[in-house]
């Protein structure tokens, strides 16, 4: 329905008629302030937890284990995408593998990379990557492939040298692939590395629920939840400008 | 520079059937299917070569290989006496569409044929000299999917001529275009032709563009490809197949040729 109001309005009004209804839950659903706390006792616990610099020591934990995760997947995944994408034999040889491993969820990996990483980043690091890798690679690996093949006809018939071939139709004509791919990836590392804190580790939002929920302080569970919600969107808002690089958007323009 | 002769070619491509099943269930076994057979050409040096065929019976197949895109099964592409069987910017390649690279501006698209040049000045006076040519002046800096479709053709048409190519090889270049751009597209191309003297081979569906523009008319039968009509025309242009009884005889030939019993 097309209306004159600007669009956060609609944004703003689900955004409060949503905190109304926590509320109004909170109040008279009966359960007590202890297992379900209102939206005004979580803001003051949020409030509490920023103040003392819990929240901001756990936050910084667990993004640096997903930054590291994340980067070591992109500078992996992508490159061994390219290749398999050109590459059929090596597709032949390693497609098999990376089809086997990758409907593994990377929670079930956790007790061997306890076991060889040890209590620490190493073992949630090493989960992250696991949930990245295979998607950027199969991603990447995809969009090669889907290149038109006229492209490296115009290649060959223009004389492009090897490096000239990769940064002139590789890389552009995969971006706006890559940065779809990316995207879908940032959320699910943001999503296991909270699942990883939960066992491996003693620091990180998957490390304050766990906590908070042994004490019992609900609360500070909601927090944690809040937080969480919070930097996944900003993630998620950070991938998207990546698809307003005007390299990238020749993918959503074109195709008139 | 640019004489064709095309010896005793032949291609075949392997249509795997191993998915699809026969009246037992057992998988097809491959099919080998016979595109060009036998194909004996010869075109001269700065011809405008404009060939017709059925559709599907092997044209586009013709001009990749004669571009070194593809490898014939046998025979072979002389170009001056030398065997052609690789790309070069010697031979450059015009779409039915969307040849341009996308993430590339006209400027850069265009750019790229001249790429290796050293001195920068020279560069971008030619780089605009091209795009002043085809008339796009004002959109260097569009993206092809900011253009027209004539537009595109026109920007691809000055990638192709800034290399210096000596021949040109056009797959149905006005395929898709409105009937108005069709036309202007045809005589800028005859235009340049005239002026140039490059070699062209063109392929069209067009019975009129063949007419109006090639010093000699190839017609291809159905798969597997062969002669049907080698015919050089020396009509002056601008031609009109209305007013020359000639041209308007050839017409009629051609279109019982292509199955078509009387002309439109
Ligand atoms: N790579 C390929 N593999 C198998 N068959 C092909 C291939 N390319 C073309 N063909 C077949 O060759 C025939 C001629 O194709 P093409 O040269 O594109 O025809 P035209 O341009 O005259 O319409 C078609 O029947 C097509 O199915
Ligand atoms: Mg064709």
């Amino acid at each position: 329905m097309e209306s004159s109001k600007p669009a956060f309005i609609y944004t703003a009004a689900a955004f409060l008629g949503a905190l109304a209804l926590w509320e109004l839950t909170a109040r008279f659903s009966g359960w007590s302030a202890q297992i379900f706390p209102g939206p005004g006792a979580v803001l003051a616990s949020l409030i509490e937890l920023t103040g003392n610099g819990t929240l901001i020591r756990h936050s910084i934990a667990s993004l640096y284990r997903v930054t590291a995760g994340f980067y070591l997947a992109m500078f992996l995944g992508i490159p061994l995408g390219m290749c398999l994408g050109r590459c059929k034999p090596l597709r032949l040889m390693i497609n098999p593998v990376i089809h086997f491993l990758r409907p593994i969820s990377p929670l079930a990996w956790i007790p061997l990379s306890m076991l060889w990483f040890g209590i620490g980043d190493l073992p949630a690091i090493f989960l992250i990557f696991l949930s990245s890798f295979f998607p950027l690679l199969v991603a990447t690996t995809i969009a090669v492939r889907s290149i038109n093949p006229v492209y490296f006809q115009v290649a060959n018939n223009f004389n492009f040298s090897r490096l000239e071939s990769f940064t002139k139709i590789m890389v552009p004509a995969t971006i706006p692939a890559i940065v779809t791919a990316l995207r879908l990836s940032i959320t699910i590392a943001w999503l296991v590395v909270v699942a990883a804190e939960m066992i491996a580790v003693q620091s990180g939002l998957g490390y304050l629920i766990l906590d908070s929920r042994n004490a019992l302080r609900m609360d500070y569970v909601m927090v944690g939840m809040v937080v969480i919600g919070v930097i996944g969107l900003l993630l998620d808002y950070i991938m998207r400008q990546l698809m307003n690089i005007e390299s990238a958007a020749w993918g959503t323009l074109g195709h008139k | 520079m640019g004489h064709i002769l095309i010896e005793n070619l032949n291609k075949e491509f392997i249509e795997r059937r191993q998915h699809k099943r026969d009246k037992e269930g057992r998988p097809e076994s491959d099919r080998t299917v016979t595109v060009l057979e036998d194909l004996d050409l010869e075109f001269e040096a700065g011809e405008m070569v404009c060939i017709l065929g059925p559709s599907g019976c092997g044209k586009s197949t013709l001009l990749r290989i004669i571009a070194g895109f593809e490898q014939p099964s046998s025979g072979r592409v002389l170009q001056d006496g030398r065997q052609l069987s690789k790309p070069s910017p010697d031979n450059i390649f015009v779409y039915q569409h969307n040849g341009l690279l996308p993430w590339m501006t006209v400027w850069q698209n265009i750019e790229l044929g001249i790429r290796r040049l050293e001195d920068p000045v020279e560069q971008e006076e030619t780089i605009q000299e091209y795009i002043d040519m085809v008339e796009l002046e004002g959109f260097e800096h569009h993206y092809p999917h900011q253009l027209s479709g004539g537009m595109q053709r026109r920007a691809e048409l000055a990638r192709a001529l800034v290399v210096n190519p000596e021949m040109l090889i056009m797959d149905e270049p006005f395929s898709g275009l409105d009937f108005l751009t069709h036309m202007k597209m045809r005589e800028e191309v005859v235009n340049m032709h005239l002026y140039l003297g490059k070699t062209i081979l063109l392929v069209t569906h067009n019975i009129d563009d063949a007419l109006i523009m090639g010093d000699r008319v190839v017609i291809l039968s159905g798969r597997p490809a062969q002669v049907k009509l080698n015919r050089k025309l020396d009509f002056p242009h601008p031609r009109d197949p209305k007013t020359a009884p000639k041209l308007q005889e050839l017409r009629e030939e051609i279109f019982f040729m292509l199955g078509v019993s009387y002309a439109v």
